[in-house]
């Protein structure tokens, strides 16, 4: 790839927890990669609509108030009709452990609860991206 | 051995930029500004507490946020805590009610009764309250971007029952400028959402005295990464806006400073937060006194709840959560403060669970009944460290009320993102800092153990739960009189229209139970919706 790899970081439904966001954009951006943050309630829609406007590599998504699986079923619906399954889906937050076999059939390869760490993701990023 | 090179002197700077020193001395109290703001407990300017005899009189609130499923599983879990012995109730709402939205609303998939009570109608507040004496237990609604329709409904609700609003006690939180930096439930955009806070302290003024229509949270912004000083200055600076709106309106100072409260943090530093509260209440009641002209002593009080610690909590080796719950209850004590909650070990994880629910109230319990944190007023009074940090304290927070000002004023500030921004760079300053290893968290970057043995129950969701709440609120839109909420609703639009005090129109609208959706719809039609400055 001859450019940076651009990542799309969203925060989809009603939680309005954006400390954790708003760190890992940092930290991604610091890292080299294009960020683009998308503010809080994004719905499935306008985080795919997102996505396909920003050419995103990366569809990075931070849930914090226990909605995750509900919202990541609703946003593979829409990233797959975009043509977006190919991306590199990736998810952090407060997310149980026992959550993740299914969030990972739901597409979201890269799950990072609260408590990782941010060289963690970037690494992940740079080893995952095709 | 030359005494830089030894560690011990090495300067050692506390959260909010204040270098501390290794021993203090009556000097330093002197060089810091001396004593004049010490006083008296319960005398001006109140450096020492706002009553005379705090704790020896009554101990602090206890009031654990709780909330969560229908009204009729939270009236369940607030009888199980009044039982335990809490005094007060402090309702955590589920997002769709936060952000104004019906529980059958598209956006609120997934999300009804998953973080807190699912409300619709007023008809789930009568279920909530069900069996609790309002004048007898004090509720808190911790509700900003809907307060003012939340408070109609309680109001509602009150005057429903046969309580006499003019002796009815209660706090909303109410405090939409904070919401715009952390916590994020706005609905709608600064300036109507600030003339909708100037709506209720208005109408609480007149009708509702005793009831406190403000809660000022510092503690979310300090959640988002502010420092100690700028969580009291940021908070400080918005009560100050809320503040101007009501007298803009024509009120007098003293018919409403004194039902405005503050909700505050108290994880960190045990000294530094310590002295941010006494700090606090002096620099307010100079505040009140000289900038506002207030006269009633009770203007002058920063009342509070000083409680949560969200941020100090950590997943890795939960049940240091509790250990550290007691020591941010020692805080909260030391601090003087009114009420106290504290965040449940189990909350990196879960909504708590009853029993982490009881861990928190017993532990408020142990030091009222145990530790003798009730003897004596302001045991800390007269410690050289703590005198001097206190005025050092006051001296950070003035600078940086100070600065908003020149910058153009909290306002301006918070609807641009700069503040947003600001605290959001220290947040990743403070998450660089735990990983080079510079600011130590013990089980997280020191003491670490590689296979977690505490099991966290978590709370379970059921979503037919969320779709037994969709059923209720049709059946009531089925069976109540819906031209009467017709009427309702159109006079909301055009109280809110004509810039009028719509807190009439939203009380009468919530008595012919028109929905919490319903009224936001009506108020959006008008005012608008926020739209998020992106800064990160």
């Amino acid at each position: 790839m001859n450019r940076p790899i651009r990542i799309v970081v969203a925060k989809p439904g009603l939680d309005g927890h954006d400390r954790g966001a708003k760190v890992v954009a940092r930290a991604l951006k610091d890292a080299g990669f294009e960020v683009i943050y998308t503010g809080l309630r994004q719905t499935p829609e306008s985080i795919t609509r997102i996505a396909l406007d920003e050419d995103a590599d990366v569809i990075a998504v931070s849930s914090m108030a226990g909605s995750h699986l509900p919202l990541c079923a609703q946003l593979k619906a829409r990233l797959e009709e975009a043509g977006l399954g190919d991306k590199l889906w990736i998810i952090g937050g407060n997310l149980p452990e026992q959550d993740a076999p299914r969030l990972r059939e739901l597409g979201f390869k890269g799950i990072f609860p609260t408590g990782s760490r941010l060289p963690d993701i970037v690494n992940y990023i740079r080893e995952n991206v095709q | 051995m030359n005494p830089r090179d030894d560690p011990a002197l090495r300067p050692l700077i506390n959260e909010s930029g204040i270098e501390i020193k290794p021993v203090y001395t009556a000097a330093d109290v002197a060089a810091s500004g001396g004593t004049a703001m010490i006083g008296l407990p319960g005398e001006y300017p109140f450096t020492r507490g706002i009553h005379p005899l705090m704790f020896r009189k009554r101990p602090w609130t206890m009031r654990q946020y709780t909330g969560f499923g229908s009204a009729r599983d939270t009236n369940r879990r607030f009888h199980y805590l009044i039982a335990n012995g809490q005094t007060g109730l402090n309702v955590a709402f589920d997002l769709p009610t936060q952000t104004g939205l019906d529980s059958d609303d598209p956006l609120s998939e997934g999300e009804v009764g998953r973080v807190g009570m699912a409300v619709d109608t007023l008809r789930d507040f009568e279920i909530a309250f069900e069996g609790v004496d309002l004048d007898a237990i004090t509720v808190s609604l911790t509700i900003n971007g809907a307060a003012a329709i939340l408070i109609a409904m309680y109001l509602a609700l009150a005057e429903m029952r046969g309580y006499d609003l003019k002796r009815l006690r209660g706090t909303a939180q109410n405090d939409i400028l904070k919401e715009f930096i952390g916590r994020g439930t706005w609905v709608f955009p600064v300036e109507p959402s600030l003339k909708l806070v100037g709506d209720t302290i208005e109408y609480c003024a007149k009708e509702a005295p005793k009831y406190t229509p403000v809660s000022v949270c510092g503690y979310h912004i300090r959640e988002s990464g502010a420092t100690p000083a700028q969580e009291i200055a940021y908070a400080f600076c918005i009560a100050r806006a809320y503040a101007d709106e009501a007298i803009r309106r024509g009120l007098a100072v003293d018919e409403f400073a004194g039902r405005l409260s503050y909700n505050f943090n108290i994880f960190g530093n045990i000294f530094e937060q310590v002295a941010k509260f006494r700090a606090a209440r002096g620099l307010w009641a100079t505040i009140m006194k000289e900038r506002y002209g207030a006269r009633d002593p009770a203007s002058m009080l920063m009342r509070m709840i000083a409680g949560g610690g969200g941020s100090g909590l950590t997943r890795e080796q939960p049940e240091l959560n509790i250990v550290r719950g007691a020591y941010y209850g020692l805080i909260s004590a030391l601090a003087g403060a009114q009420t106290m909650a504290l965040c449940c070990f189990d909350e990196a994880y879960t909504i708590p669970t009853e029993y982490a629910q009881r861990i928190s109230l017993r532990t408020m319990q142990l030091l009222i009944e145990e530790m003798g944190l009730c003897d004596t007023v302001d045991p800390l009074a007269g410690s050289y460290y703590v005198e001097t940090l206190t005025n050092q304290m006051r001296d950070k927070i003035e600078a940086i009320m100070a600065d908003v000002d020149a910058r153009g004023g909290i306002v301006k500030l918070v609807a641009e993102g700069s503040i947003q921004a600001e605290v959001s760079a220290q947040a990743y300053a403070h998450e660089k800092a735990l990983e080079d290893g510079t600011l130590r968290k013990v089980g997280v970057n020191c003491y670490r153990i590689e296979e977690e043995t505490a099991k966290v129950e978590c709370h379970p969701y059921r979503e037919e739960d969320a779709r037994a709440q969709v059923a209720a609120l049709r059946r009531m839109r089925a069976e109540r009189d819906n031209a009467g909420v017709q009427r309702a609703l159109e006079r909301v639009h055009r109280d809110a229209k004509a810039g009028v005090n719509v807190m009439p129109a939203l009380i009468d609208a919530v008595k012919a139970y028109a929905s919490v959706g319903e009224l936001t719809r009506e108020m959006v039609a008008v005012y608008g919706r926020y739209r998020e400055p992106i800064r990160f």
